[in-house]
C-alpha cells in the first residue's frame, strides 16, 4: 500500500509535529514554559477553547440522541451516527486537553474519591466522566456490529433508551455548569458576559451549536466522503437552529436590559468590539441568514449559517472565559505557540480519528434494520430522505 | 473562638519583619532580592507595599465562606474552625480554579514545577492551634500586625477609628467584604491603591452563594428530568404503537383474517 502525499496529510504532519514538540515543552519544563498563564490569569485557551468549547462542539450528540429516540423523530436517524462518533471523540479529546491543563495530571481520578459537592468543578468532572462512559457504550454498537458480536450488541440495543435519557441529563448539567463556573466571579467577570443567567446561555448556545454542527459535519462528510448531502434533514435542522437562535437572543437582549448593561453596548472599548464581534457571528448574521427560505433551504447557505453559529459561540465562550477577565487581571493574554500547537494537535487528532473510523466502522451504514424503519416511516415522511440516506 | 489578623497600615512602619517571618515559618528563601520583590508570589506568601510612604499588607483575607475552598473539586482548600484557610498539596490536581475565583487573586502557583503546588499565606495553622499567634504577627516590632479573637480585634479597630478618626478611613476592611474575613485591614488612604478590590464593588454575600442557587436545584433536577423524558418516550412510542395496531387491524379487516 502507498500513501498518498496530498495537501492535507503534509498539513496534518506539519500540526502533529508542532504538538509533539509542545507536548514535550509541557511535560519537560512545566505549565509556565510551555503557556502565557501566570497567576494573575490562571486559565487560558487550554480551557477556553479545548475544554469550553469542545464540550460545546461534541453537543449535537445529546441533541440528536434526544430528538431521534425521546422525541421519535426518526427520520433523522441517518445521521445519529456520525453525530454520536463527533461527540465521542469531542468528550475523549477534551479530557486528553485536560491532561495538558491540568497542573497535576496524575491527580486527575482524585475526585472520584475526594468529593466536594459544593463545588461546580466537581459535578462537571463527574456529568463529563459519566457521559463519556454513555457515549462510549452508545458508540460501541457500531463497533459490535462491524465485528458482528451479536450478544453483547442486543444488550446495548436493549439499554439504549435509558443510556439516552442518562446522557440527555447529564448533558444538561455539565453543558448548563460550564456556564455556572463562572458564576463566582461577579467581580472579575466583565458585565457583558456575567449574568446570573450564565447556566442558561450556555445550555441554549450548547443546543445551538450541537443543531449547527450536525448540519457543518454533514455537509463536510457529503464532499469528503463522497456521500450524497441529507439535505431535507439538514433543511429542518436549520428551523429548529433558526427558533433556538432566537430564544437565545430574546433571552440575552432580556438579560442585558434587566441588568441595566443596553446603554454600555454602545460605548467603543475592547470588550465592546469583543461583544459585537460574537453578537454578529453567533446571533445577528445567521439569523438574518436563516430567516430567508431560500437561503435556509439551500445547502450552501445552510452550512455558512451553521459555520457562523459555531464560530460566533466560539467567540462567546472565549469571551467569557478570557477576554472578560483580561481587564481585572490588568493583562493581555496572548496564547503562546505551544498551547495553540497543542490545541491544533488535538483538533486534527479529531478530524484524523473521524477519518479513520468511517473508513473502518459502518457509521454512514445501509443496516438491514435500518432498512424496515425507512419502509415503515416512508409512509408518514417525505421518501427523499430515505432516498438521501440510501444513498451510499 | 474564631481568630483573625488585624494589620493597621498607619503603625506599619516597612520593615518586613514580617515578610521575613512568614518565609522562614514556610521553608521559603528570604534575602534582599525576595525582600525587594513587590508582588506576592509560590514563594512570597505576603508583601508589604509602599504607595508614597503608604503602607498597605498584602496577605490571604482567610473568608469565612472562601471561594476558594467552596469551588475546590478535591477539597484540598479547607477552612477550619479557627479561622486558616488550609491547602492540602496531596488531593489537588491543579485545575487552578481557587486561583481563577479568589476574588482577591490569592492563591499563586508554582508555574515552574512539574508537580506544582498552589501556595498562599495559610494563617500558620499549627502555630493557632497551639494557641500561638501567626509567625508576621508575633515579628511585628510595632504591632501593625495582630493576632486574636476576631470579635476583639474588631472592637478594638473599631475604638482605634473612633479615638483618631482623622487617622483612618472609616472603614474596617473585612468585616462585611463577601460575607466576612479573618484578615482584617485598617488604613488611611483607599486600599484600591494597592490592588485591593475596593469594598463597593465586593457584595457582601458570601460568594459561594452565587454558585449554590444554581447547584442546590440539581438533586431535584435529576429524578424530574429523567421521569420528563421517560414519558416523552412512553408518549411519542405509544402514538406509533397505536397507530401499528390500528394498521394492522385494518389489514387483518382487508385480508379476511388471514394474518
Amino acid at each position: 500500500m502507498k500513501i498518498k502525499l496530498t495537501f492535507w496529510r503534509v498539513v496534518f504532519v506539519v500540526i502533529m509535529i508542532l504538538g509533539a514538540w509542545g507536548t514535550v515543552v509541557r511535560f519537560t519544563q512545566g505549565l509556565g514554559a510551555a503557556t502565557n498563564l501566570s497567576d494573575q490569569f490562571p486559565w487560558g485557551i487550554w480551557i477556553g477553547f479545548d475544554v469550553l468549547c469542545g464540550v460545546m462542539l461534541a453537543a449535537g450528540g445529546f441533541t440528536l440522541t434526544a430528538a431521534v429516540y425521546i422525541l421519535n423523530i426518526k427520520r433523522w436517524h441517518a445521521i445519529v451516527r456520525p453525530t454520536v462518533l463527533t461527540a465521542f471523540l469531542g468528550y475523549v479529546l477534551v479530557c486528553v486537553a485536560l491532561m495538558f491543563d491540568l497542573g497535576r495530571p496524575y491527580n486527575i481520578w482524585h475526585p472520584l474519591i475526594m468529593r466536594n459537592p459544593h463545588s461546580v468543578m466537581f459535578e462537571v468532572a463527574y456529568c463529563v466522566m459519566l457521559y463519556t462512559t454513555v457515549l462510549a457504550l452508545e458508540f460501541s454498537q457500531i463497533v459490535l456490529e462491524k465485528f458482528k458480536l451479536e450478544k453483547p450488541l442486543k444488550f446495548i440495543r436493549g439499554a439504549l433508551i435509558p443510556l439516552v435519557i442518562v446522557g440527555v441529563i447529564l448533558s444538561t448539567l455539565h453543558q448548563s455548569s460550564l456556564g455556572t463556573l463562572y458564576l463566582i466571579m461577579p467581580t472579575k467577570l466583565h458585565p457583558f458576559w456575567y449574568s446570573p443567567l450564565l447556566p442558561v446561555f450556555f445550555f441554549l448556545s450548547a443546543i445551538a451549536v450541537g443543531l449547527a454542527m450536525t448540519i457543518f459535519e454533514s455537509s463536510i462528510s457529503s464532499k469528503v466522503f463522497h456521500r450524497q448531502l441529507e439535505l431535507p434533514i439538514l433543511q429542518e435542522l436549520g428551523r429548529v437552529l433558526y427558533i433556538v437562535l432566537w430564544v437565545y437572543f430574546v433571552l440575552r437582549l432580556e438579560d442585558l436590559i434587566n441588568r441595566g448593561e443596553m446603554h454600555s453596548i454602545f460605548v467603543p472599548g475592547y470588550e465592546m468590539y469583543f461583544f459585537w464581534l460574537e453578537i454578529v457571528l453567533a446571533l445577528i448574521a445567521p439569523m438574518i441568514l436563516l430567516s430567508i427560505r431560500s437561503i435556509r433551504n439551500s445547502p450552501g447557505g445552510l452550512y455558512l449559517s451553521a459555520v457562523l453559529v459555531v464560530l460566533g459561540f466560539i467567540t462567546n465562550r472565549l469571551n467569557v472565559s478570557i477576554t472578560g477577565i483580561e481587564s481585572w487581571s490588568g493583562l493581555h493574554y496572548v496564547p503562546k505557540w505551544t498551547e495553540y500547537s497543542i490545541t491544533a494537535a488535538i483538533i486534527a487528532v479529531g478530524f484524523a480519528l473521524f477519518g479513520l473510523a468511517v473508513k473502518y466502522l459502518p457509521i454512514f451504514p445501509e443496516e438491514k434494520e435500518h432498512g424496515t424503519v425507512a419502509a415503515h416511516e416512508s409512509a408518514t415522511a417525505p421518501a427523499s430522505v430515505f432516498v438521501a440516506n440510501a444513498g451510499n | 473562638m474564631s481568630k483573625a489578623i488585624l494589620y493597621d497600615a498607619t503603625l506599619c512602619i516597612d520593615c518586613k519583619q514580617c515578610e521575613a517571618a512568614c518565609a522562614k515559618q514556610n521553608n521559603l528563601p528570604y534575602d534582599d532580592k525576595v525582600a525587594a520583590e513587590e508582588v506576592q508570589s509560590a514563594h512570597k506568601f505576603t508583601v508589604v507595599l509602599n504607595k508614597n510612604d503608604k503602607y498597605m499588607r498584602r496577605l490571604c483575607m482567610h473568608c469565612d465562606e472562601p471561594a476558594c475552598v467552596s469551588v475546590c473539586p478535591v477539597g484540598a482548600l479547607q477552612k477550619t474552625a479557627l479561622g486558616p484557610v488550609t491547602y492540602d498539596a496531596h488531593k489537588c490536581m491543579g485545575c487552578r480554579y481557587c486561583m481563577a475565583a479568589c476574588p482577591f487573586g490569592q492563591p499563586k502557583y508554582e508555574w515552574g514545577s512539574l508537580n506544582p503546588k498552589i501556595q498562599k499565606c495559610i494563617m500558620c495553622p499549627d502555630r493557632v492551634a497551639a494557641g500561638l499567634p501567626t509567625a508576621c504577627a508575633e515579628a511585628c516590632p510595632t504591632g501593625a500586625t495582630k493576632f486574636g479573637d476576631r470579635d476583639a480585634l474588631i472592637q478594638e479597630a473599631r475604638d482605634r477609628i473612633r479615638q483618631n478618626p482623622n487617622n483612618y478611613l472609616p472603614h474596617i476592611y473585612g468585616i462585611e467584604e463577601v460575607g466576612g474575613t479573618s484578615t482584617l485591614l485598617l488604613s488611611s488612604v483607599a486600599f484600591e491603591q494597592f490592588g485591593l478590590p475596593s469594598p463597593k464593588s465586593l457584595p457582601s454575600d458570601p460568594l459561594p452563594m452565587y454558585t449554590y442557587r444554581v447547584l442546590s436545584r440539581i438533586p431535584d433536577f435529576v429524578p424530574l428530568g429523567g421521569i420528563f423524558l421517560g414519558g416523552v418516550w412512553w408518549i411519542t412510542h405509544r402514538r406509533e404503537e397505536v397507530a401499528a395496531a390500528e394498521g394492522a387491524e385494518n389489514d387483518a379487516k382487508h385480508n379476511g383474517g388471514a394474518r
